[in-house]
Parts: structure tokens; sequence; C-alpha cells
């Protein structure tokens, strides 16, 4: 480390570590430490009840449907914020962070009210019997609700970083509209739209308060994983609880991974 | 002539076509955009405040005067005026250590501070309960001193610090970064003691990095419901916060109340993206004017 005129190194340093530590870390390490004292059976009993296995796959499943649709319609939000003008367009961006801002538990409430069989949207739909409030179809409705901006905010500025120029070169030369989408702009979008897909779908298997009230919790049916856990805390089967966690836990972190890794794919290719 | 410039301009129309959608496909897209915005951004927003008003101006207002809600909206207020200030603290002190100096391990360290981004919620406040609980790793000495942090007041802010963590931090250290070491070098070659140069130099340049973090913080300490919800054990008018006040009331079928209480919530989200959007404004503007003044030096 090079010596520098700046004070304050240790003392900031040190902070940072220690409440790092105290906050984050220690907490996070007793979920495996936890689990350390169960046997390897006992554990794989937890994972493999069928219960929990519906719930692993409803939270898995219903979390990769709503990413995919916030990629399909984030990617166009985005397009048509950074690239045509149209009355309220800066409003329109603003509001693009509400599921962020918004308490997840009054985002859960008010979808379920709106969706309920009796509810605003929920009314026109049963007629087709197309029920939304307490299935799989309500809980991926709320998860695309919170993973909405994700997509929409990583690709806003690599969109503006497109530059018009690569499109003119290519339209110069004869390519179609259509030939310099799918040639240019989709390879170079790809990236930035994967990171803010898995972004997305991170932030949906872990989500609890916008799913809880829509769901309607039916075990082996509408049960996700965080919901299970909650239910094995509330019965002080905390064992239970660590062992489906700490596949979570596995699962997030091994996005996180992931994630950082196409980050970093979209910063060489922003660069280059 | 005219065939010349008749030939020029379908041309250069030809061009331009190639250079954007057509116009059906930019009114098609522009109408898929704002429709699906409109379908899960404006109306759950808009359904919160008519919902909250269904039963008239008077019944909304005995809703909020009611004292468990009240209690529940201090103690929000009380959880996010602890957690805000103490990652603001932290966040400046990681953003000082990461953009200022270099060390081995910074890239692991900006990383873990991303940390709790990663966990889901339920487990967020379950770690707090497996430390802490009756059965918990310290649990046995907190009773022994008669301290009680999960399903009590400080367990909720235990929680809600651990979620709002990485806010601040994550916005000042690239601001900090972007605005190197050589302003601070300078105050401190001139003379100035440390915490002089923290608050001439740094400071200015970095306060509107600082707003944006405080107020995305805050936002989540104050919204927060899963982590919340496992340390709080619920108890009325003792250990609710309002979004846990939501549910209890929406539980009870009393609707009208439960969205009364979120109204609140909402305009907390309201007043957060407003001051978000004006401070990124800001934000690009002072990058703006400090690329304008830069220019004219380097050439």
């Amino acid at each position: 480390m090079t010596r520098s005129v700046l004070p304050g190194f240790r003392l900031t340093m040190g902070f940072t570590v220690f409440y790092l530590c105290l906050i984050v870390l220690v907490p996070l390490l007793t979920l495996p430490a936890r689990s350390a004292t169960m046997t390897w059976d006992a554990f794989w009993q937890t994972i493999s009840d069928p219960r929990v296995v519906a719930s692993y796959r409803l939270s898995i499943g219903a979390s990769l449907a709503a990413a995919a649709v916030n990629a399909v319609f984030g990617l166009i939000v985005a397009w048509v914020l950074v690239r045509y003008s149209f009355p309220g367009r800066r409003i329109v961006d603003s509001l693009v962070d509400l599921p962020f801002a918004l308490p997840t538990a009054v985002a859960g409430i008010t979808l379920t009210s709106i969706y309920a069989p009796n509810g605003w949207l929920g009314q026109l739909l049963e007629p087709y019997g197309i029920k939304v409030a307490f299935t799989r179809l309500g809980i991926t409705l709320a998860l695309v609700f919170i993973g909405l901006p994700f997509v929409v905010r990583t690709l806003q500025p690599v969109i503006e970083d497109l530059d018009p120029e690569v499109e003119e070169a290519a339209a110069s030369l004869g390519a179609t509209r259509v030939g310099v989408v799918t040639r240019i702009i989709v390879p170079y979008l790809f990236p930035a739209w994967l990171t803010g897909f898995a972004l997305s779908f991170a932030r949906a298997v872990g989500e609890y308060g916008s799913v809880v009230f829509i769901s309607g919790n039916m075990p082996m049916k509408t049960e996700i994983a965080p919901l299970l856990i909650i239910t094995k805390l509330e019965q002080y089967d905390y064992a239970g609880a660590t062992a489906i966690a700490l596949v979570m836990l596995v699962l997030s972190f091994s996005l996180l991974f992931a994630i950082n890794l196409l980050q970093g794919w979209t910063t060489r290719r922003l660069m280059n | 002539m005219a065939g010349y410039v008749h030939a020029h301009t379908g041309q250069t129309s030809r061009r331009a076509s190639r250079l954007t959608e057509p116009p059906i496909v930019r009114v098609l897209l522009i109408a898929a955009a704002l429709g699906f915005l409109a379908l899960f951004l404006v109306l759950p927003l808009a359904t919160v405040f008519i919902e909250a008003l269904s039963s008239g101006l008077g019944a909304y207002v005995l809703a909020i005067r009611e004292p468990d809600a009240l209690a529940a909206l201090r103690l929000t207020l009380l959880a996010a005026a602890i957690a805000v200030p103490s990652n603001l603290v932290f966040g400046v002190c990681a953003g000082w250590a990461i953009a200022k100096f270099d060390f081995p391990g910074k890239q692991l360290l900006t990383t873990l501070i991303d940390l709790p981004f990663a966990v889901s919620p339920v487990i967020s406040g379950m770690v707090f309960v497996l430390l802490f609980g009756r059965q918990g790793v310290l649990g046995p000495w907190a009773a022994d001193h008669d301290i009680k942090i999960v399903f009590a007041v400080p367990g909720i802010v235990l929680a809600t610090i651990f979620v709002s963590f990485p806010f601040i931090a994550r916005e000042i250290i690239p601001v900090m970064e972007a605005s190197g070491t050589q302003e601070e070098e300078a105050a401190r070659v001139l003379g100035a003691g440390g915490l002089q140069t923290f608050f001439r130099v740094t400071l200015p340049n970095i306060k509107w990095g600082l707003v944006y973090g405080v107020i995305l913080c805050n936002a989540r300490a104050m919204g927060e419901f899963g982590a919340v919800s496992v340390v709080s054990g619920k108890i009325r008018g003792v250990t609710n916060t309002l979004p846990l006040h939501v549910e209890i009331l929406y539980n009870e079928y009393a609707f009208q109340a439960a969205f009364a209480v979120s109204s609140l919530l909402a305009f907390l989200a309201i007043v957060t993206l407003i001051v978000k959007t004006v401070v990124e404004r800001r934000i690009g503007l002072s990058a703006q004017t400090e690329a304008g003044a830069a220019r004219p030096q380097a050439s």
C-alpha cells in the first residue's frame, strides 16, 4: 500500500470492518453454524420433504416467470424511455422506481384487493375463468411488480450509451432496421439484459411481503419458501427453518456471484 | 432540379426510416410500455388512496389517529431514526476507506457490503432470532442479563439496520471515487486538518450522493416488512411497525383502515420518488457543469 497524505485510513477501515462484521457477517454466519449442529440425515430429510420441495419449486418457477415478463416489458420500457419522446416521459421515468419505494406489504394488500374475485380487475377476469388472487398467477404478478425496476434500470444507461452512429453506419451500408435491431442492438444490450433478468429473479426468489397476501398460502400449492421458513420459526422448529433458509442462502449467493460476473461482462463490453 | 430534390428527400426519408422504427411500431411500443406501467404501477398506487378514502375522510382520519396506529408510526420513526444515521456513519467511513485508499481485498469488501441485498428479508430477520432467541447462541446470556432483543424493539432496530445497510455506502463509494483524492491532498498540503478536509472539501463533493443514499435507506428502513415481521412478535402497540400494523388490520378484514395506514407509507414512497428525481437531476447537472468547466481548461 502506498503512503497517502490523507488521514483516517485506520479509523475508517477499522470501523467499516467492525460494523460490517457486527451487523452483517456474524448474524449471517449463525445460519451455517446452526445447521452444522444438524446431522446430514436430518438436514436432508427437512429439505427433501415434499412440502419444502414444492415451495422451492414454486418460488423458483414463479420468480423465473416474473423475471421473464420483466425482461420483455423492461426492454420495451427502457427503449421507449431513452429513445422516444412523449408527454409525461419524465414522470413515467420517475415512477419506474415505485416498487423500490413502496413498502412490500402495501403492494401486497393492494394487488390482492385489485385481483381478488370481487376486486376491480378480478371481477372482469372471473367470467373468463381466470383466477389471479390466491393462485400461482397472483404470486407471479406480485413478483413482476417488485422486480419491475431492475431490467429497466440496468438497460437504460446501456441504451443511452449505444451510439446512434453505429446504427447509422449499418443503415448506410444497407442494413434494414430489423437487421440493425437483431444484429447490432440486441447483441449489444444482451449482457445488461441478462443482468437485469438475474437481478429481478434474485429479488423475487426471496420476496415475502408482497407475495404473502396474494398467494393464499396453501401448502403444496401456493406456499412460497420464505413463508415456510416463517411457519417453521413460529412452530419453534429452528432446525427446520435453518435448513430451508440455508438452501435459499446458497442459491442467493450463487446468483450474486453470477450477477457480479455478468456486470463485469457488461462493463467490459461498454469499454470496448 | 425538381426531380433531384424529390429523389433526395426520398433518400433521406428512407435513411431516417432505417435509423428508427416506423411510426406505427413506435406508437405500439410506447402503448405497450405505458400500458404495462399503468397496470403495474399507476393502478396499485391509485388503489391505495381510493380504498383509504372509500369510507370518507372521517373514517380515514380515525384510522390514522387510532392509538395502535400512532404507536406503530412512532416505532417506525424510531427504527429509521436509529438505522439511517448508523448506516450513514458507516457509509461515509466505508466510502472514505474504499474510495480514497488502495488496499488488497477492496473488491471483496465492496461485495460483502452488498450482501444484505442478496439475502431474503425473511432470512435477514431470522438470523437475529437464531442469535438472540431463547434457543439462540446469545439467547441464554441475554436472558441472564435481562436483555430482551428478539420480539422487542432492539430486534426490530437491528433487523432494520441490516436490511437498509448497503444503501448509503453503495451510493457514496462511486461518488467519492469519481471525485478522486487530489482536492483533499491539496487541502492537507495547505495545512487543513483531517476533519476540516472532510467537511470543507469532501462533503460538498458528495452531498447529493449522500442525500440520494439517505433517502433510499430511509424508504427501506420505514417500509421493511419481512425481516421485521420475523423479529417483532407483533405485539399491538408495542412491537408493531407501520407495515406490520397494515398486515394486522388487513388480516382482521379492517380493509379501509389497512389502506388508510398504507396511504401514509404510499405517501412516503411518493416523497421518496420526488426527492430522488430532484437529486438525480442535481447530480446530472453538477456532472455536466463539471464537464463543461473541465473542457476549456483541458484545451
